[in-house]
């Protein structure tokens, strides 16, 4: 891809609902055309903390579900977990306020064009984009696995009207308080050979994803990874969020996390390679 | 009707806003924003001969009002640049200042030969000072010695074609011996200011937070270090145009630099925050210098110093 996305317009979203769920907030925001253009997987970019902020940097969000309302403009709902500085801005928001947003940003999810089994896989707040891409995936006909894992159970994001999109549902914690006492990758094995998965989706924590793409490699199946690298503008220019991708000419480049992702084929990541540049890699 | 219009040496531009090197590309992400012909112009992402990956991540790190930021120059190398980036600018009908960036004095003499004489080329940025390098000594606007050498092979390569602006780091003691330098290196004008050299730990892992450990400061927490540059630097060489830049975030701050002596303006990593930031800057910086009198914008140029002419 290499370009930003062609449909990113910058504009002054309104709060329209900040609620608390568990560890998260639940936030709507209008966003006028961003809505129809939204696809799962794509981000927005968000400026926190006022005008006379210290805070000089966007902070990215992903998508957790896109309605468009025709002419009455469209909203976006993001899953916000309050942990840093700007997170914690913006969940302290009430409802009217407006916040500057730029999106949508990035790649989304690829949807396949027959009825597929998929497996959806969500590390923590990482399984908010995952719930629009299962009612479309549903909407399709696709067979919809999900398996949503975090540290413990209250760091788990899955909304019960997000559960009828799926087909089923698998929750693991590192400390057993909730599902399964372990990790999602100890999960997946067994989903996939019992249900026949043909294609995993996944969002969460590099590690984790690095973790499934070994078995995606194992039962040899496709892998739409949604990456995180710490990011400055959202928009391509800083090229601070990268990570090694292989290309489709087979050449490794540094590759920007907000264009070339944050969903990125799995297969072509070079995983585990923060704090080196991967042999190699185009003009290392 | 206010006349905002700048010169640059032999160039000039119909306003002082254009981007600062490494925080635009080389302008097609922010072209979605804004037609880049509002910029005075676009000044490119620093490019060197060959490809390179740049370094390792992570590679920023949020500071007070700042970050940090080791990039190391990531970027395609000179002939997928004249080849590819160059036609999209002039597609576009942008000004373009083209920075420049080499690891030995030769190289700034190869790039030089290589970008003399290009449609709407209107500048080259020297940039003799990016901080992330793996050996400090390839810093070379540290040294008196380096810096001249580097502008040199330049002006020999440049004649009176294109301005050339050498770009300085703030990072040494007396930066005005080294602007004296490079200016009789033929210099036409000067880039102030380059990032400064800082580190974060993380006190969670107790270890450095960028995976080369340093990185150049940026940000509206370096402003003031550009503002006494600029300033100092006016005052000893008068009659060379600079290209001020360092934490720019609002009209009022780029008025700040414009009444120390930059008579443009870069805006970096307020573009980070805002893509429309330079467009934003624009009319602030106008309404700023209207409300204070000014019909003509090179008026303001220096005009912090005139308390000491008077």
């Amino acid at each position: 891809m290499s370009a930003i996305n062609s449909r990113a317009v910058q504009c002054s979203a309104q709060v329209v609902s900040n609620k608390k769920v568990g560890a998260y907030h639940h936030i709507i925001l209008s966003v006028d055309s961003i809505a129809a253009a939204a696809r799962p997987g794509n981000f927005v970019a968000i400026a926190v903390g006022g005008a006379s902020s210290s805070l000089v940097l966007r902070r990215a969000f992903a998508i957790y579900r896109a309605a468009d309302k025709g002419s009455a403009g469209g909203v976006i709902e993001l899953v916000v977990a309050p942990h840093g500085e700007g997170s914690k801005w913006l969940t302290a928001r009430q409802v009217h306020e407006t916040v500057d947003l730029v999106g949508p940003l990035g790649t989304s999810f690829g949807i396949p064009t027959e009825p597929v089994r998929c497996i959806l896989v969500g590390g923590g707040y990482g399984s908010a984009p995952l719930f629009g891409l299962a009612e479309i995936l549903k909407a399709r006909g696709c067979r919809v696995d999900m398996v949503l894992g975090a540290s413990s159970a209250g760091k788990i994001y899955a909304p019960l009207d997000g559960k009828r999109s799926v087909s089923s549902m698998t929750i693991t914690t590192d400390d057993g308080s909730a599902g399964m006492h372990g990790r999602v990758s100890e999960a997946l094995s067994q989903i996939i050979e019992e249900n026949g998965s043909e294609l995993i989706y996944s969002c969460g924590p590099m590690a984790m994803l690095e973790a499934i793409q070994e078995i995606a490699d194992k039962y040899n199946l496709v892998h739409q990874a949604s990456v995180e690298e710490s990011m400055a503008c959202g928009i391509g220019v800083c090229m601070t969020c990268v990570v090694p991708l292989r290309g489709s000419d087979g050449v490794i480049r540094m590759s920007r996390t907000c264009i070339d992702g944050p969903v990125m084929d799995g297969a072509n990541v070079i995983w585990n390679s923060r704090g080196s540049i991967p042999e190699g890699t185009w003009g290392a | 009707m206010f006349n905002y219009s700048t010169s640059l040496g032999s160039t000039v531009l119909p306003n002082p806003i254009v981007t600062a090197s490494g925080c635009a590309g080389s302008g097609k992400e922010l072209s979605q924003f804004f037609p880049l012909t509002e910029l005075g112009a676009i000044v490119t992402k620093s490019i060197m001969l060959k490809p390179r990956s740049g370094r390792a991540t992570p590679r920023m790190a949020e500071t007070p009002s700042g970050m940090l930021n080791s990039i190391g120059l990531q970027g395609p190398g000179i002939d997928s640049f004249l080849e590819n980036d160059i036609p999209w600018l002039q597609s576009q009908s942008a000004r373009i200042i083209v920075s420049i960036a080499g690891e030995s004095v030769e190289d700034y003499a190869s790039l030089a030969r290589r970008v003399r004489n290009i449609p709407n080329v209107v500048g080259i940025e020297v940039n003799i000072s990016c901080p992330n390098v793996e050996n400090r000594g390839m810093v070379f606007s540290c040294q008196p010695d380096t810096a001249r050498a580097a502008i040199e092979n330049v002006r020999r390569n440049i004649g009176g074609e294109v301005p050339i602006f050498a770009k300085l780091s703030p990072d040494v003691t007396d930066i005005v011996a080294i602007a004296r330098e490079v200016v009789n290196a033929g210099a036409d004008g000067l880039a102030l200011i380059n990032t400064v050299l800082g580190m974060v730990i993380d006190v969670n892992t107790m270890r450095p937070k960028l995976a080369q450990k340093t990185g150049g400061l940026s940000g509206p927490a370096i402003r003031p270090i550009a503002v006494r540059a600029i300033y100092q630097v006016r005052a000893a060489l008068p009659k060379i145009p600079i290209i001020g830049m360092g934490g720019v975030a609002s009209g009022k701050d780029a008025l700040e630099l414009v009444l120390a002596g930059a008579s443009a303006i870069s805006v970096g990593t307020a573009t980070f925050g805002n893509p429309t930031a330079v467009m934003k800057i624009k009319q602030e910086l106008e309404s700023l210098l209207t409300e204070r009198g000014f019909d003509n914008f090179v008026d303001a140029v220096g005009f912090a110093h005139r308390m000491e002419s008077l």
